[in-house]
């Protein structure tokens, strides 16, 4: 205590101090570190929670898997918009939850199991929603005249790729698509 | 001493309005700045007023809306035709927003003219850039709240460019949207940035801009030849503004306040015979026919964007709007000496006439955007009856084949349909059959604009569309010949 005492009155340039003053100037430099040291706790506990609530969207969801119905839903070679309420939202989400695929069916394959192509509705340019033209067999998108051929590959426009195609799985006479959420060029719905 | 100035100088006792404010309102300016040039000085002021109508009507509004995304249409659909005057409110806040956004535009582009942002003004200027941004993320944000499809797929398109962002972009993304979806975390998270993170940046930011301004005083009308020095600005300016000076407080006031009112004026009755805009209809994603566009402040990015190549796109959406602020930010510093007077500074004059122009004809073009096909063309917009009239059957029949298959939506005929292609009203004196049939099947080589229609059509409708083609020609002029190239 006492070398300690001797070292933090040393930087005064007053005439030396008495006793009781360097005590109190003790007191003070302690209380000024203990303040120091209590504010960035406060700040600490402060700006930890907050930072992981703001990054709560980033968490990761479990996508549940949705039914778009009988498989007889779905005609061979031919493309059907289904659409079902999103359960990756909030309960308050109304109508904004409405969500369309684009299914396809491409027939049976050697092992005789139904094979699909489901799409997501967002174009793979800047996400705005195609249009499937069954006369031309393909889609549109409004926005820059994206073009996709039927089976999802990029026909022509602006769009990097072919559009997103979603998980999808027949359960019990039913196909079932796994809940897609908003899918971007870096954060697809494959895996 | 009668008892109403008694009960004045009480409160003056307390709040010292004498020894603050009112010398605030009183300081002096130029002489200049209050004479007929200042008339340029009255775009702040009235930016200033629109804002505060904009606090006052979203004050009001936010007594109905409802920032929930399953109940929002329905406020919105209520405040227009069930709340007394619910619809003026919502039509003024879209018209001084708008209004504001103007004057924000008219007083910078003045401040810049004037060379107003050099010694010792830079960080006005920069605060003021920051207003800006601000002032544009509230229309932004604005736009959103507005919970219709271009509110949704407008949120879409700024969720895929944030999903652009290298490495973490996935992430962006879900801070953007707040969640996996654009729903109820979407709406409120920009209800929150319109309503309390903008507006309170806005603000704060404001006050320093009119701290600024008061502490380091108005910059005086610019003359030819009297250039800006920091070494000896100072000095001559509390000279002039000392011995000249005159007080705010009176000529430069009432101009201020008369454009203020104008303003008002203005958009009042634009906001009481034009109503309010939108919804455009009620946000369901899966309803088609949407057509989103950004708000009117963000038509030139949508239409610059829209007309640059592909390579150029995420550049253009992720770098070009941060380089473009910064060169804003850098404008003081660049140049803060010197003159001032628009007439010795062409290349400034020239930037804003350049500009303008650019920020004119991408608006239209973003307005108009020419790039988008008619989605509807091929069933809405018939061939038109001159040029079928003496058609042979094969010909029609190609005729049926350009609509059925949808070509209207890119390519009009006589000037009707999609315009993202070329209008192909006189294509047969262009192209011989064997040249569309090339075109048709392997559409535009690499996968540029038009599609590959080889396999979405048959030899028999190829042969139909052809004709049909062919036969589009001005009357009188021959088909187009062969090719000599091999």
């Amino acid at each position: 205590m006492a070398t300690g005492e001797s070292e933090v009155s040393e930087p005064t340039t007053t005439p030396p101090p008495g006793e009781p003053i360097a005590r109190r100037t003790l007191f003070q430099r302690l209380f000024l570190g203990a303040t120091v040291l209590i504010g960035l706790a406060a700040a600490t506990v402060l700006i930890i929670p907050f930072v992981l609530y703001l990054a709560g969207p980033m968490r990761k969801r479990n996508a549940p898997w949705i039914s778009l119905g009988p498989l007889n839903k779905f005609p061979k070679g031919e493309t059907r918009l289904a659409t079902f309420d999103n359960p990756l939202g909030t309960p308050w989400d109304g109508m904004t939850a409405n969500t369309g695929v684009y299914v396809r069916n491409v027939g049976k394959d050697e092992k005789g199991n139904e094979n699909f192509l489901v799409f997501s509705i967002n174009c793979a340019h800047l996400g705005c929603p195609v249009s499937w033209f069954p006369q031309s067999g393909l889609f549109m998108c409004p926005c820059h005249g994206g073009v996709y051929y039927e089976n999802g590959e990029r026909a022509s426009g602006p769009p990097p790729r072919g559009l997103y195609h979603c998980e999808w799985q027949v359960n019990g006479g039913n196909l079932e698509v796994q809940a897609p959420h908003y899918p971007t060029l870096q954060n697809t719905l494959r895996g | 001493m009668t008892w109403p100035i008694k009960i004045l100088q009480w409160f003056d006792a307390r709040l010292k309005v004498r020894e603050s404010i009112w010398p605030m309102a009183t300081h002096p300016i130029p002489k200049s700045a209050a004479g007929p040039m200042g008339w340029w000085y009255i775009f702040g002021s009235a930016s200033m007023t629109l804002l505060m109508v904009q606090i006052v009507t979203g004050i009001a509004l936010a007594l109905v809306y409802v920032p929930a995304a399953d109940k929002a249409y329905g406020s919105l659909l209520y405040l227009n035709y069930e709340q007394p005057l619910g619809w003026f409110m919502r039509a003024l806040h879209y018209y001084a927003g708008s209004g504001m956004m103007v004057m924000v535009f008219l007083h910078m582009t003045q401040v810049f003219l004037h060379g107003s942002y050099k010694y010792p003004r830079e960080l006005t200027w920069v605060i003021g850039v920051f207003l800006l941004l601000c002032t544009l993320g509230m229309f932004f944000t604005g736009q959103v709240l507005r919970w219709d499809p271009d509110a949704y797929w407008g949120i879409a398109v700024g969720g895929s460019m944030a999903g652009r962002v290298p490495i973490i972009g996935p992430q962006v993304v879900d801070l953007v949207l707040g969640g996996a979806i654009i729903g109820g975390d979407t709406l409120s998270r920009f209800f929150t940035l319109h309503v309390f993170v903008i507006p309170g940046a806005l603000l704060s930011l404001l006050s320093v801009h009119l701290w600024l301004v008061l502490k380091r005083g108005i910059s005086a009308a610019p003359k030819p030849g009297e250039k800006v020095d920091p070494a000896t600005y100072d000095e001559a300016y509390e000279k002039e503004v000392h011995k000249d000076g005159v007080p705010f407080l009176g000529e430069a006031f009432i101009k201020d306040a008369f454009m203020s009112a104008l303003v008002v004026v203005v958009v009042v009755v634009i906001a009481a015979i034009v109503g309010p805009k939108g919804p455009s209809g009620p946000p369901d994603p899966t309803l088609s026919g949407a057509n989103p566009r950004p708000e009117w402040p963000f038509l030139w990015l949508f239409g610059l964007l829209s007309l640059s190549p592909p390579a150029a796109e995420t550049f253009l959406m992720l770098v070009f709007p941060v380089l473009l602020v910064g060169v804003l930010l850098l404008v003081p510093f660049v140049s803060n000496r010197g003159e001032r007077s628009p007439s010795r500074r062409p290349v400034a004059v020239l930037s804003v006439i350049v500009l303008a122009t650019l920020f004119a004809v991408l608006t239209y073009q973003g307005a108009t955007s020419p790039w988008s096909p008619k989605m509807e063309a091929w069933s809405g917009d018939p061939i038109p009856v001159r040029i079928v009239k003496d058609s042979t059957p094969l010909q029609m029949q190609g005729s049926l084949v350009f609509q059925n298959k949808n070509c209207r939506n890119c390519h009009a005929l006589d000037g009707i349909g999609g315009t993202r292609g070329p209008d192909l009203t006189t294509i047969g004196s262009r192209l011989n059959s064997g040249q569309l049939i090339d075109q048709v099947s392997n559409g535009t080589p690499g996968g540029g604009n038009m599609p590959a229609y080889g396999k979405q059509v048959s030899a028999f409708e190829m042969a139909a569309l052809v004709e049909f083609l062919v036969s589009l020609r001005p009357e009188g002029q021959p088909p187009a010949g062969f090719s000599a190239k091999p």
